[in-house]
């Protein structure tokens, strides 16, 4: 009787908590076991960012721009990352899947060229479930896929106060475990971390 | 018994080696000739005996052969085969006794000293080697003697009934010049030869001749030199029903991969590439190619990797004959077990298992490169084949994303006010640079043909960070990257 009344108590709080504004320390360093989404044009720093450990990024080997190390080096380790070129977005899916599963890198990003649908979305999250790992897949706008566990929007902003900036926009667009929310963001290097500037208004 | 002084010496000749290899996978009833091209006109190089018995040699044109014997079949000669297929003759001849050298390049030589009688004495051992070889479809010459020159001369030579002495002296393995001089001079067999008096013969021919002679005769030893045998890592298995479930190939694929292991183990070496070959009942073989991306002789690590691959195979109606073979071995020291955790090993793993799927090679990462041009500073090689390398540096800001350059409208040296790029417009907030870049012209290449370079970093008031550069030499604007 007493365990059910602390659990019910538990859920409670916890919807008290998630019905109020979402702060972004709770959740940006992603939540490990389960896939996030991110679309946006700097969505790939906003997954060089989330990766803070040894990362696998795949990505389809026609595509044509190169991500450089140079320009990841103030996010992320160039020696902590392998690349996988897969053919196509199946060998992809197998890959993350695999890589999710096994546990042996913690952070999986995934650049996703077509829209997942439920069943591959839930595959993924069951991988990254059993493997313990954060899987990140960026998309193209518009191609989320509803088994994400968050999903964000990266844009950059113009900052006239500094000159070497990194200063972003990012907005949770779609939260399984609380509300949306919309931060300004700018990287701190020396840190390695990142730093809300001002909160925005939803 | 052996006694301990006197040395027998098998020579096994196969005057058809080349037609038998080829005529053992493709029986062909009528005359049957290997070709080789020489001199720019195709030889016949090896024949089958109905071929011989239509009256066609050895050397003789291919075109002569077939204006006498139109219904000739033939093929080109492939003498790495040849020598590939004496080898495994090498081995199988092991079993006759340890010490087996090559003679030539169709005959091996076996010094069987002390082994006969596990054969039931010199003739059963003789036998015995004629059926097996009749039975693979091959001919051979034997010959059985105290030395090495006897036993090569019997085989070579050798008849019922006949005596060392009765040979002729081409029997002694030297050239046809001195073998002609020797006839002019009646001395036709090697009896002739070991009576008359050595002196004027070796000022006349020469000591090569004499060594030759005494060689047969047992006055100067010769030793047959054993080959050196590699390990091989190999395991094959014969079914006596053929199989067709993924479960009962893998099944039998651990009881191969569990005795190679130990072999690599006790050789400290590690399987790089494994290739299981799965015969099936209708002669054709299937192949599973595993490439490893670390040495690796854990046959519970290596066994799930093949899954795939086996999962893949089209069993038709039945798989007879397993085989399995370590390729590519590397030396792979002993480890002590200890409590470190053994994080590197299960990386390999995955890296495996991904290049199972999507190739070994498509899994990559960076490595430094020494180049001011930003798309040269780093290389993208194969992980299985690489270590990371951790000098990174940049002095400059470099863009995260990099691409093939896409012009833009604008004029003069500095970034334009406003411009279009990617169906957006862009306002330029804030432009730094420049930073002029000179092409490499040591290195062949179109994408630096506009000559130097210099480029901005521009932050637009729409928020999108760009890298432009703008050819001074060829006047023109491209965005080549974007920053985060």
């Amino acid at each position: 009787m007493q365990r059910q009344i602390r659990k019910l108590l538990k859920v409670y709080v916890l919807r008290m908590f998630s019905s109020m504004r979402v702060d972004l320390r709770n959740i940006f360093p992603l939540r490990p076991a389960r896939v996030h989404e991110v679309c946006g044009p700097t969505a790939i720093s906003f997954a060089a960012m989330a990766a803070s450990g040894p990362c696998l990024w795949i990505r389809e080997g026609w595509l044509g721009d190169t991500i450089t190390p140079q320009g990841l080096l103030r996010y992320l380790d160039p020696t902590q990352l392998l690349l996988a070129r897969p053919k196509d977005q199946i060998d992809a899916l197998a890959v993350a899947e695999e890589a999710l599963k096994d546990g042996v890198l913690p952070y999986v990003i995934l650049e996703i060229t077509r829209p997942l649908d439920l069943r591959e979305g839930r595959r993924l999250q069951l991988a990254a479930k059993a493997g313990g790992t954060t899987g990140l897949c960026i998309i193209p706008e518009g191609m989320g896929s509803n088994a994400t566990h968050t999903r964000w929007r990266a844009t950059p902003s113009f900052d006239a106060a500094e000159e070497d900036s990194t200063l972003m926009r990012w907005e949770i667009i779609k939260n399984k475990s609380g509300t949306n929310g919309a931060w300004n963001v700018r990287w701190d290097q020396k840190a390695r971390r990142v730093h809300v500037v001002s909160a925005v208004a939803e | 018994m052996f006694d301990g002084i006197r040395k027998r010496v098998v020579c096994m000749w196969f005057p058809r080696l080349p037609s038998d290899r080829v005529l053992r996978a493709r029986p062909v009833s009528g005359p049957f000739a290997i070709t080789h091209k020489s001199n720019n006109t195709e030889r016949i190089y090896c024949l089958n005996s109905p071929a011989e018995r239509a009256g066609l040699t050895r050397g003789m044109s291919f075109a002569d052969a077939r204006a006498f014997c139109p219904d000739l079949i033939s093929q080109p000669a492939r003498p790495d085969l040849d020598a590939h297929f004496l080898a495994i003759l090498r081995r199988w001849a092991t079993r006759y006794c340890p010490w087996v050298g090559w003679d030539g390049a169709d005959g091996l030589v076996l010094d069987v000293t002390g082994s006969t009688h596990l054969w039931g004495g010199e003739e059963a051992m003789c036998d015995d080697m004629r059926a097996r070889a009749a039975r693979a479809g091959l001919s051979v010459g034997l010959g059985l003697a105290d030395t090495r020159g006897a036993a090569w001369a019997f085989a070579h030579y050798g008849g019922a009934g006949k005596t060392l002495e009765h040979l002729p002296v081409a029997a002694l393995r030297i050239n046809t010049q001195v073998v002609t001089g020797l006839q002019r001079l009646g001395l036709r067999t090697i009896g002739d030869l070991s009576t008359a008096a050595r002196a004027p013969l070796a000022r006349r021919f020469g000591p090569e001749m004499m060594l030759r002679l005494d060689q047969a005769m047992g006055r100067v030893p010769e030793p047959v030199t054993p080959e050196k045998e590699p390990p091989r890592f190999v395991n094959r298995m014969s079914l006596p029903e053929p199989i067709g479930l993924t479960e009962d190939v893998m099944g039998i694929t651990e009881r191969l991969l569990v005795p190679l292991c130990d072999k690599l183990n006790r050789f400290e070496m590690g399987a790089r590439k494994l290739s299981l070959t799965l015969r099936r009942v209708d002669q054709s073989s299937r192949e599973v190619e595993l490439r490893l991306a670390a040495p690796m002789r854990d046959p519970h690590r290596i066994l799930p990797l093949f899954e795939r691959g086996v999962g893949e195979v089209d069993a038709g109606f039945g798989i007879d004959q397993i085989r399995l073979k370590a390729t590519q071995v590397e030396p792979l020291a002993v480890q002590q077990i200890g409590s470190v955790q053994a994080s590197p090993d299960r990386l390999a793993d995955l890296i495996t298992r991904i290049g199972t799927r999507i190739g070994l090679d498509n899994v990559q990462r960076y490595l430094p490169a020494d180049s001011h041009i930003p798309a040269r500073a780093f290389r993208i090689v194969p992980a299985a084949y690489t270590r990371p390398d951790s000098s990174w540096s940049t002095c400059r800001p470099r863009p995260l994303r990099l691409f093939p350059p896409e012009p833009i409208a604008g004029r003069g040296h500095t970034p334009p006010d406003r411009f279009r790029w990617r169906r957006m417009t862009l306002t330029t907030g804030r432009a730094i640079g420049p930073e002029r870049i000179a092409p490499e012209w040591w290195l062949e290449g179109d994408t630096w043909r506009t000559g130097l370079r210099d480029y901005w970093k521009v932050d637009t008031r729409e928020g999108r960070r760009l890298w432009l550069f703008y050819t001074p030499q060829n006047p023109s604007w491209c965005v080549e990257g974007e920053f985060a």
